[in-house]
């Protein structure tokens, strides 16, 4: 009754006063974090409507059985058809809400669901340690002939890659795929504006996708406790059209092929 | 007591009144150690929100001094560090969990009302019933001496989280709190788990074998179903904790620098220590773990149902809406119970296909969850109620069962769960069970069978004070929490505002801390009205609320022995407002109403069956 009321109006209000999703306008950066988003609605929906029935079927029986004038309360053990009906109903909805997640899930985690774009070159290899990410690209311009071929670049660096902490680029609107794992204890890759989740297990090797539909600066922190410094673990992801992304590599070749000599600069005395 | 009286005593009762310390300190008699359990519970409950509020300080003022308790920690100036806030959570959730809500539930409630709601004179074991609560000290001195393990207080607790996951737990290097105090944390968890065992075993015999004459399985009250399906649920899932629990202190070092490698996988460098052998899967601790914790949820919430479904009907004065339906669908909470735990781990990178089936399961939950909640409503509706604290408390824990029921949704459902997974709705979804429904049952619990523990009634007014001041600190701490988990908020992080993203929900967590303060100091209105009215609180007769059970035919407080004559059972517990007798709206169990029906009527669930 009262609460009910109080929390459908902190419903209504929240996206107003930006406590609500993470993200521009509260929508999602990816193509299933829009998906996600849509599935949240859904069960909010049916969620409120449940919710505020019972609150609202909870205050009338109170308020009725506060004021009952008579001799006795109402004798009755139980009535076998509503029984019936109150088992039948929901489990169907709660079915429906169940089966309708299937595809969202599938896409997301099921291997061989996985968009092929994005298997056969996988962008990024990511190392989340105590408490920071390390990033490894493979050296640009590499292609990868086969999944073998990959998972020997898994097992084995190879000397063109390309290391950087803490900032991970993909590039906008094409399905890339990373993979995710730890180098100490369990951590968990999220992203809150892309709606990606996923704990990276120490000795597992996990492949994870996403389509950032649009260019932006999005934080990646880790959501699995992790030790004293979880709450650091702070890194971004740049999500940039095509061309940019590439010219964002070749400048981390250059800049970490450096190795700070500078022919023009004066020579300096001992 | 002089030789005489003694006799006399003997003579009258066959047996000796027990010295001071046999009879309040180990006591094999199931009321006072009921009462043992309940007085220790409530303390750690304080204990436990002290370290919630804690927690709430940093949140809402972040690196700032503490204000009194911050004294306690005057070398660190009074701050709380990163370290210690890890610790202050894990702390904070492994004395609520193992040391106040499985024991008030099962040890206090489960001790003290079984052998007197089913005509018994006591506990099938009683000696092993006294051990099951001093098995809880250990524990209890296990968890405290985890707090000085480093040396120096308040930065070597354990800090791996209630549900201590490896590699952070098994790698003595790996944290701050990992090293002895992780250590003694697993021996604090083990004495629970025997305390715990100890006392399944008990319920469990008791319950199937001392049942008073005509207490059919379908006559016993609700309450003796939750303890009866609660029991089997510790017999059953506390084995796999016990032996994870092992695995992992294996895992963490053996005499003679031996180490096996259950969850540790090779390779590892963890804070420059040398690479780990290896050869183990973290993964597996979480099945094991959650094998145990996700059934080990209902045990935490099955005992609440079935006192509030008792507590209802006598407040409305009307038989319990539907019983078998709920023993039924009880049953089924807890079969399903043991195949859900995955939803734990939808992100953990399990096999997706287990994430299909633990999603039907878990959304499948929800429904006798439901047929349980619209009962409730059907046992209220057309009743008579009686506006006391403990209808309050039990119409609350209704409407909060809704809330923390519904939000479960959102996360069973794996996609949606994907995003939600380890932010604060998750935090706000366990306290609306936890809190919100347990510990409401267990407040309205406290006030309806106080009169059954003294003898005396506890004071209404201040309990209804006691219940809106918690209520509104209630939801005003944990409502927000949904809507820091939907903005993206991680759990157990010391500082989010660390990132921009997070940065405004700062004055919303300043107003969850304002509540859950006002919360917390409500609690010293409870334990006050209990602590003075078990002296001086109204005396009341043997059924001061007109209820039907046969606990209420015993003498308030029981003697030992209970029960005047040994009680029968003629009837099911819920028979309110029966046309059957005149002039009163009660018909209690153990009434002889000569050869006449004794149920009015015919479509009555609780004489339709007479298998035992």
């Amino acid at each position: 009754m009262f609460w009910a009321v109080v929390a459908v109006v902190l419903c209504l209000v929240a996206p107003s006063m930006n406590w609500w999703f993470p993200g521009n306008n509260a929508e999602a950066a990816s193509t299933l974090g829009t998906r996600i988003d849509d599935l949240f609605y859904l069960i909010l929906v049916i969620v409120t409507v449940t919710f505020v029935g019972t609150q609202i079927a909870l205050g009338y029986v109170l308020w009725k059985g506060a004021d009952n004038r008579d001799e006795k309360a109402h004798f009755t053990h139980g009535s076998h058809s509503l029984e019936v009906i109150w088992t039948i109903v929901p489990s169907g909805i709660l079915l429906f809400i169940a089966l309708y997640q299937m595809d969202v899930w599938a896409e997301y985690r099921v291997i061989s669901k996985f968009p092929a774009d994005a298997v056969a070159q996988p962008v990024a290899d990511v190392t989340a340690r105590q408490f920071e990410w390390r990033i490894r690209y493979p050296a640009p311009g590499r292609k990868f002939k086969s999944q073998a071929d990959i998972r020997k670049w898994l097992r084995v660096p190879e000397a063109g890659d390309l290391h950087y902490p803490n900032e991970l680029c993909v590039p906008t609107t094409r399905n890339v795929l990373f993979y995710l794992r730890s180098g100490d204890v369990q951590h968990a890759f999220f992203s809150p504006e892309l709606r990606v989740k996923q704990d990276a297990v120490p000795g597992k090797v996990i492949p994870v996708w996403f389509n950032a539909t649009k260019r932006g600066e999005y934080t990646l922190l880790c959501a699995e406790l992790c030790g004293w410094g979880h709450y650091k673990m702070k890194a971004r992801i740049l999500a940039v059209p095509e061309n940019e992304y590439r010219q964002y590599l070749l400048n981390l070749q250059k800049e970490l092929a450096d190795d700070g000599f500078d022919e023009d600069a004066p020579e300096s005395d001992e | 007591m002089s030789t005489t009286e003694a006799t006399i005593h003997h003579a009258e009762h066959g047996h000796h009144e027990p010295g001071l310390i046999a009879k309040y300190v180990f006591s094999t008699d199931h009321k006072m150690i009921g009462l043992q359990f309940l007085l220790t519970t409530m303390f750690m409950l304080l204990v436990g929100g002290a370290l919630a509020l804690a927690v709430r300080w940093q949140l809402a003022f972040p690196w700032e001094s503490m204000p009194l308790a911050g004294r306690l920690f005057a070398g660190q100036g009074g701050q709380i560090s990163p370290e210690f806030y890890t610790m202050l959570f894990t702390m904070h959730a492994t004395v609520m969990i193992f040391l106040v809500i499985i024991p008030i539930l099962a040890g206090a409630f489960g001790n003290f009302l079984i052998p007197l709601m089913i005509g018994a004179d006591d506990m099938a074991f009683p000696k092993l019933n006294m051990l099951s609560y001093w098995f809880m000290w250990p524990a209890i001195l296990c968890f405290s001496l985890s707090f000085f393990a480093g040396g120096e207080f308040m930065n070597s607790a354990p800090a791996a989280g209630w549900t201590s996951y490896p590699i952070l737990s098994a790698i003595m290097d790996a944290a701050p709190g990992s090293g002895h105090a992780q250590t003694f944390w697993l021996l604090g968890l083990t004495f629970v788990g025997v305390s715990s065992m100890m006392g399944s075993v008990n319920y469990l015999t008791t319950i199937i074998n001392m049942r008073a004459p005509g207490m059919t399985l379908f006559r016993m009250p609700m309450t003796i179903w939750a303890m009866f399906i609660t029991a089997i649920l510790q017999a059953f899932a506390l084995p796999v904790l016990t032996a994870a629990g092992f695995m992992l202190l294996f895992d963490r070092g053996l005499p003679g620098g031996l180490q096996t490698c259950f969850f540790i996988p090779a390779d590892l460098v963890i804070n420059n220590s040398s690479p780990t052998v290896g050869g183990g899967q973290p993964l597996l601790w979480q099945h094991l773990f959650w094998f145990y914790s996700h059934p080990a949820v209902y045990i935490m919430l099955l005992p609440a149902m079935g006192m509030v479904s008792d507590m209802l009907s006598a407040m409305s004065r009307k038989p319990l809406f539907g019983y078998k339906p709920m023993v039924y669908s009880m049953a089924a909470i807890a079969g399903l119970g043991f195949i859900v735990w995955g939803h734990h781990m939808f992100t953990s990178g399990m096999n997706p296909a287990l994430g299909m089936t633990f999603m039907t399961s878990t959304v499948m939950i929800a429904l006798p969850s439901a047929i349980k909640t619209f009962n409730w409503i059907g046992t209220m509706w057309g009743g008579k109620l009686q506006f006391n604290t403990v209808l309050l408390n039990s119409a609350g824990f209704v409407s909060m069962f809704v809330v923390g029921g519904l939000s479960g949704i959102f996360m069973a459902a794996v996609p949606v769960d994907i995003y939600i997974h380890d932010t604060y709705f998750i935090v706000a979804h366990f306290h609306y069970v936890l809190f919100g429904s347990t510990l409401f049952g267990v407040f309205g619990a406290i006030h309806f069978w106080f009169p059954k523990m003294f003898g005396r009634l506890m004071n209404d007014t201040v309990g209804k004070w006691h219940f809106a001041l918690t209520f509104i600190g209630f939801n005003g701490t944990f409502f927000p929490m949904h809507l820091l988990g939907v903005a993206g908020m991680p759990r157990r992080y010391a500082d989010p505002y660390l990132h921009p993203y997070l940065e405004h929900l700062l004055p919303m967590n300043q107003f969850i801390t304002a509540c859950a303060i006002l919360m917390g100091f409500a609690q010293l209105l409870l334990i006050g009205n209990f602590l003075y009215s078990s002296k001086f609180g109204k005396k009341v007769g043997r059924n001061p609320w007109n209820a039907n059970g046969i606990e209420w035919i015993a003498p308030s407080p029981p003697g030992h022995g209970n029960f005047d004559i040994p009680p029968v059972c003629y009837r099911g517990p819920y028979e309110y407002s029966s046309p059957l007798v005149e002039g009163r709206d009660y018909l209690m169990q153990n009434e002889y109403l000569g050869d006449v029906k004794h149920t009015a009527e015919k479509s009555s669930e609780s004489t339709a069956s007479h298998d035992t």
